[in-house]
């Protein structure tokens, strides 16, 4: 659905995007991912047909931007970082100029306003004027902007910044509801987003393509092989020693190599990881209960988004004051 | 056509539920009043004078009180003209609206032509508001018609060219404080280059004077439609429009 060949863009002194290339396929929601001044939005202006690429080549739904630009814009819906909004419209006023900008008309433009205001979530403030609507209603208004003529692409450009918490669940909910009718790319620089929203990711750091494969498959890549969280504590509040648990844990087939998170003379906690292709989980239980422990927790650590993209952005987890989402969600997964 | 009506439409609708348009409606009305008063009382005494003398025919109400009064509020659309075009596209690019109309199915041109279109319907409609005072002069007097028609489309050519300018100076910043002050010196200058043909007469005296607006208007508020000055007003504007496409295309390779 969406094609990019050796994209470059270059400012007088600048180059904001260098040498990208990547496909979309038709129904996927792409998360595109990248610290702030990465060049996403960037390109996706070039791929909106607002900027031209200083190189390379942009298909869009089988049109080239430069060469076919009109059927290109036909085709995508577009929302910018700042809802492209008139405060002194009324929403419905608003919508259903943006739907005959895109070529509505008649009964059908009348139907589509109400449908994607409905959609949208802004159906019971359509009489309302803009300007006096709050940041996630304006969000809103521009998402209900951007589906208003059912195009091919959607182009979201950071959809749910500045909203909250409750708001930013909307949006993501909605945005998951377009897919499949609708090519979704959102760019984004939280993390937890992609994680929760997106099939594919494409990440992009000063303006060079860092990695484009399938949420699942990124985890998978950063840490090749299996890594498991493992408390243990003494049977009946019994002391148990540290080391000695490692020891045994170190023992089991297929484990590489044992780190302690925490430890007290109850409970320590370690991180197991395994060597590449073993399964550890079975061995790993049997052989705590096996000692007299009990095994009070067991769990799959996997890498959650935030350190793939740390560790292929090269930014340091621990010096680079990365962009943080709030803490519960950086929380990747629950006992499985 | 269809795109160029639907920005016409939105541009007409953001004057009319903002006070913009009726503030400039008041003021321009205001102002015209004052000069058909003045001209209206200039002429009666005139004319009483003229009688007690006992000399001359009878005289025309259109050389004295309507090609003054066309020729003064030729001059005063100056003044209105930049407070027109200043919001066009600068307030597009502030708010990122713009980024809405370039992504959409609709060419450049079609925008600009919309938003130009809009602000001269707005003048039509301060000259129209206008015509009350001359609704008195026809009630009373009995002035030819076809002067004024021809004096009014003068007008709007006029005002056509700079606001074509000013559409093109309004695409050049974000700000419309900028557009505004840039467009309210162009049309000063445009005014005063005609100065120079009262105490110079080499040949470019005669180009600055040839490129003053207000030389170009004379000839209409006689009532006369001279097609040099025709030519003058419709290469303005389409000069102006051109100017302006091309600087909404270049906002897309430099920005």
């Amino acid at each position: 659905m969406i094609s990019v060949q050796g994209l470059s863009k270059r400012y007088a002194r600048t180059v904001a995007v260098d040498n990208i290339s990547f496909e979309v396929q038709k129904g996927q929601i792409v998360g595109f991912l990248g610290p702030n001044g990465a060049g996403k939005t960037t390109t996706m202006r070039i791929l909106t047909c607002f900027l031209p690429p200083t190189t390379g080549s942009a298909q869009v739904a089988g049109f080239d931007v430069l060469e076919a630009p009109m059927e290109v814009k036909k085709r995508i819906g577009y929302l910018p970082e700042t809802p492209p909004v008139y405060p002194e419209m009324e929403v419905g006023e608003y919508v259903s100029f943006v739907g005959k900008l895109k070529g509505l008309s008649g009964a059908n433009l009348r139907k589509r306003v109400d449908e994607v205001c409905e959609r949208c979530a802004v159906a019971d403030v359509q009489k309302k004027l803009i300007g006096k609507l709050s940041k996630g209603y304006r969000q809103r208004v521009g998402l209900a902007q951007a589906i208003i003529h059912n195009p091919d692409v959607l182009i979201l450009d950071e959809p749910t910044a500045g909203l909250d918490p409750k708001q930013i669940n909307e949006t993501r909910d909605l945005i998951k509801s377009l897919a499949g009718d609708h090519t979704i790319i959102l760019s984004t620089h939280i993390l937890p987003e992609v994680e929760q929203t997106c099939e594919q990711v494409i990440i992009i750091s000063k303006g060079k393509l860092v990695a484009t494969d399938s949420v699942h498959n990124l985890q998978n890549r950063a840490r090749g092989a299996e890594s498991v969280v493992v408390e243990v504590a003494g049977r009946d509040g019994t002391e148990i020693e540290e080391g000695a648990v490692r020891r045994k844990l170190e023992q089991v087939a297929g484990v590489s190599r044992v780190l302690v998170h925490q430890s007290s003379t109850e409970r320590a906690t370690f991180e197991v990881e395994s060597l590449k292709d073993k399964f550890i989980r079975g061995d790993l239980a049997r052989a705590v209960v096996e000692a007299g422990w009990n095994l009070n927790e067991l769990r799959p650590a996997s890498m959650s988004l935030e350190e793939i993209f740390l560790q292929l952005t090269g930014s340091d987890p621990a010096k680079g004051p990365a962009p943080l989402p709030p803490a519960e969600e950086n929380v990747p997964e629950v006992n499985q | 056509m269809r795109n160029i009506w639907i920005i016409l439409k939105k541009e007409l609708d953001s004057y009319f539920v903002s006070p913009v348009a009726y503030l400039l409606l008041t003021m321009f009305g205001l102002i015209f009043g004052f000069f058909f008063w003045n001209s209206v009382s200039y002429f009666v005494i005139m004319g009483l004078e003229s009688q007690m003398r006992g000399g001359g025919g009878p005289m025309s109400v259109n050389e004295y009180v309507i090609r003054p009064l066309l020729s003064n509020v030729s001059v005063v659309g100056l003044f209105f003209i930049p407070m027109m075009t200043m919001r066009l596209f600068a307030e597009e690019k502030r708010t990122g609206t713009i980024e809405l109309l370039a992504t959409s199915p609709i060419r450049d041109i079609e925008v600009i032509i919309g938003k130009w279109l809009a602000a001269v319907t707005l003048y039509a409609c301060m000259l129209l508001f206008t015509a009350i005072n001359f609704a008195f002069l026809f009630r009373y007097g009995n002035p030819d018609w076809k002067p004024l028609v021809v004096g009014y489309l003068g007008l709007l050519l006029q005002a056509g060219g700079l606001l074509a300018l000013g559409t093109l100076i309004s695409t050049m910043t974000k700000n419309q404080i900028i557009a505004g002050a840039a467009t309210f010196g162009v049309c000063l200058m445009l005014w005063v280059l005609e100065w120079v043909s009262g105490y110079e007469t080499a040949a470019w005296a005669k180009v600055l004077a040839y490129l003053s607006v207000i030389t170009h208007f004379e000839s209409f508020a006689k009532g006369v439609i001279d097609s040099k000055d025709l030519v003058f007003y419709v290469s303005m504007i389409f000069l102006g429009l051109f100017l302006t496409a091309r600087s909404m295309e270049s906002l897309r390779w430099r920005s």
